[in-house]
């Protein structure tokens, strides 16, 4: 009975419904299910859902850490409004060498390399990539292919948020002091099982470097994508 | 010493100046839904700890059905191109310094507080990187404004322009605005986890994989655990929810007790693999739908946004690298 939470987020899934609907229906079924019991009268089940509410609220307060972050979207919008945008559209359209699949390549081997040095910080999709890495891929390959239809401008932004996802997922955990390296270590104490952070961290480098290749060998296709989809009619150069 | 207290205090602040400002955009057909949505996250952040736990549940409770009917979005911008490209010319490269204030400071502040005695006195360790990250962007926003001077004018669309105040919450606002209810997913899906642990969801899960699936070889009870992590991770929208369930329901009794799996590699190879989940579904707001809204991509509203779209080619193929990995690497 426990799991028709789970039901009910796979079926708020299909049904496209509201995602904070979906969490919030999910929690009060769980709530409710757990308590139920043949025989149960109305009057319990508003209780139960109270209490589900309560539980949920005293959640919600204590992981209000989670969303600290977007105060980093005022300095942003700030320096947004003094022209950072532009600023990097305009430096990086004057390195000749730069193209959007060479500039996203550099931009994944940092954002691992530091990932994995742990200074995740660095990165990040409100820091980083809406001020300068679009901008800079979309100046690279407008320098390249004159100015960029619509549906370049999509394909290009959303190989940048990827890099930096992907990039983090698969470098922060070789840095030994990282959240889920901490949250493995203090699950497997509770079932009686000592591991060292550096042993966990070490096995996770097989995966980083496959990672690594997959997703270089799809950013190396890029450029002749780009050149073939939007570039300019005649030979490939 | 700075700790949560005062940088709640500063997020209740940015959020109230969200919903005032968000309240008088006109241009948002939604403007008092959007407003109040907002003013409820600020009162939740300056006054949270005083509300008692039916009071959190309520204001929760408030946050989604106002999410649900659809914040709307401001449509009036801010500044001009030619405004902008002018305003790159006259800074140069000090923008790009003013940027890097922000992670220097959140890198340092958080190296300072947990190494060093007299730091762990200024900031909170245990919270080092969040209380850095905040003294980041203050002092990101100082040194903008000492160092490069800006003279910040009313759009030309409000008539002469005159000089605006409260620039930074007002961009802050902007943009805020174009991540939208997400903003609050990665909350929601914490306290989520919350109430899955005390229902014992955990347990559940596991009873179901063990009394169902015919896990009778390695390769099996490696696949299972794997795709499982993918999965749950999916639906949970987060691989450390996922993964107290699935390594208990599976990792743990079949992969490293019957089969003798080596604990620290299937650990860490079971999170990378629900990490593969992560990168598939939109329930892992802050990673896939926050980019998708904050760069405007135009399929953003869809389940399987462009972002989505992306990754999957990577993260499908390394899934099963993960498979093969964990099933060669932690039997030797």
């Amino acid at each position: 009975m426990t799991l028709l939470g789970i039901g009910v987020l796979v079926l708020g899934f299909l049904l496209r419904a509201n995602p904070l609907l979906i969490v919030l229906a999910a929690a009060l079924v769980t709530g409710l299910a757990a308590a139920w019991t043949p025989g149960t009268q109305p009057a319990d089940v508003v209780h139960t859902a109270a209490l589900t509410l309560a539980s949920f609220g005293k959640a919600f307060n204590a992981n209000r850490y989670v969303s600290v972050v977007w105060l980093v979207l005022a300095a942003v919008g700030m320096l947004e409004r003094l022209g950072l945008q532009e600023r990097a559209r305009t430096w990086i359209s004057g390195v000749k060498a730069a193209t959007a699949g060479r500039l996203l390549m550099v931009y994944f081997v940092v954002r691992q390399v530091t990932s994995a040095l742990g200074l995740t910080s660095l990165g990040g999709h409100a820091q980083m990539v809406r001020p300068l890495i679009a901008p800079m891929v979309e100046g690279a390959a407008e320098a390249q292919l004159g100015p960029l239809p619509d549906r370049a401008r999509t394909l290009l932004r959303a190989n940048c948020a990827a890099v930096d996802n992907i990039a983090l997922f698969f470098g922060e955990d070789i840095f030994i002091a990282i959240a889920s390296i901490l949250l493995i270590k203090g699950f497997l104490e509770q079932s009686g099982i000592v591991v060292e952070p550096f042993a966990l961290s070490i096995w996770a480098i097989p995966t980083a470097l496959a990672a690594l290749a997959i997703h270089l060998f799809r950013l190396a296709r890029l450029d002749g994508t780009l050149q073939r989809k939007f570039g300019p009619p005649g030979p490939p150069r | 010493m700075i700790g949560l207290p005062h940088i709640y205090g500063v997020g209740g602040v940015f959020f109230a100046a969200t919903s005032w400002f968000s309240g008088c955009d006109a241009s948002n057909p939604r403007r008092f839904v959007s407003a109040a949505f907002w003013a409820l996250l600020a009162l939740s952040f300056l006054w949270g700890d005083h509300l008692g736990d039916l009071g959190n549940g309520a204001l929760v409770l408030g946050l989604v059905l106002l999410a649900s009917r659809g914040l709307g979005q401001g449509t009036r911008p801010t500044s001009t191109p030619e405004a902008r490209r002018e305003s790159a010319v006259r800074h140069g490269d000090k923008l790009f310094l003013v940027a890097l204030v922000i992670p220097v400071t959140a890198l340092a502040g958080t190296l300072i507080a947990k190494q060093t005695a007299w730091g762990a006195r200024g900031i909170d360790p245990k919270q080092a990187t969040l209380v850095s990250l905040v003294l980041g962007v203050l002092l990101a926003l100082l040194v903008a404004q000492l160092w490069l001077r800006p003279r910040f004018l009313t759009p030309e669309s409000d008539g002469p322009p005159r000089p605006q105040h409260f620039v930074p919450l007002r961009e802050g606002r902007r943009l805020l605005d174009t991540v939208g209810w997400a903003a609050i997913l990665p909350q929601m899906l914490a306290s989520l986890g919350a109430v899955f642990l005390a229902a014992g969801v955990g347990t559940a899960v596991g009873r179901l994989f063990a009394q169902h699936l015919p896990l009778d070889s390695r390769f099996a009870a490696v696949a299972a655990y794997c795709l499982g992590m993918a999965l749950f991770t999916a639906l949970m929208g987060n691989a450390f929810a996922a993964f107290p369930v699935m390594t208990a329901a599976v990792g743990l009794p079949l992969v490293v007790h019957r089969f003798g799996g080596n604990p620290a590699v299937v650990c860490a190879i079971g999170m990378l693999s629900g990490f593969c989940g992560t990168l598939v579904t939109p329930m892992a707001a802050n990673f896939n739908v926050v980019p998708a809204n904050l760069l405007e991509l135009p399929d953003r509203n869809s389940a399987i946004n462009a972002v989505i779209r992306t990754q999957a080619p990577t993260a499908l193929p390394l899934l099963l690298v993960n498979i093969l990995l964990m099933r060669f690497l932690a039997f030797r």
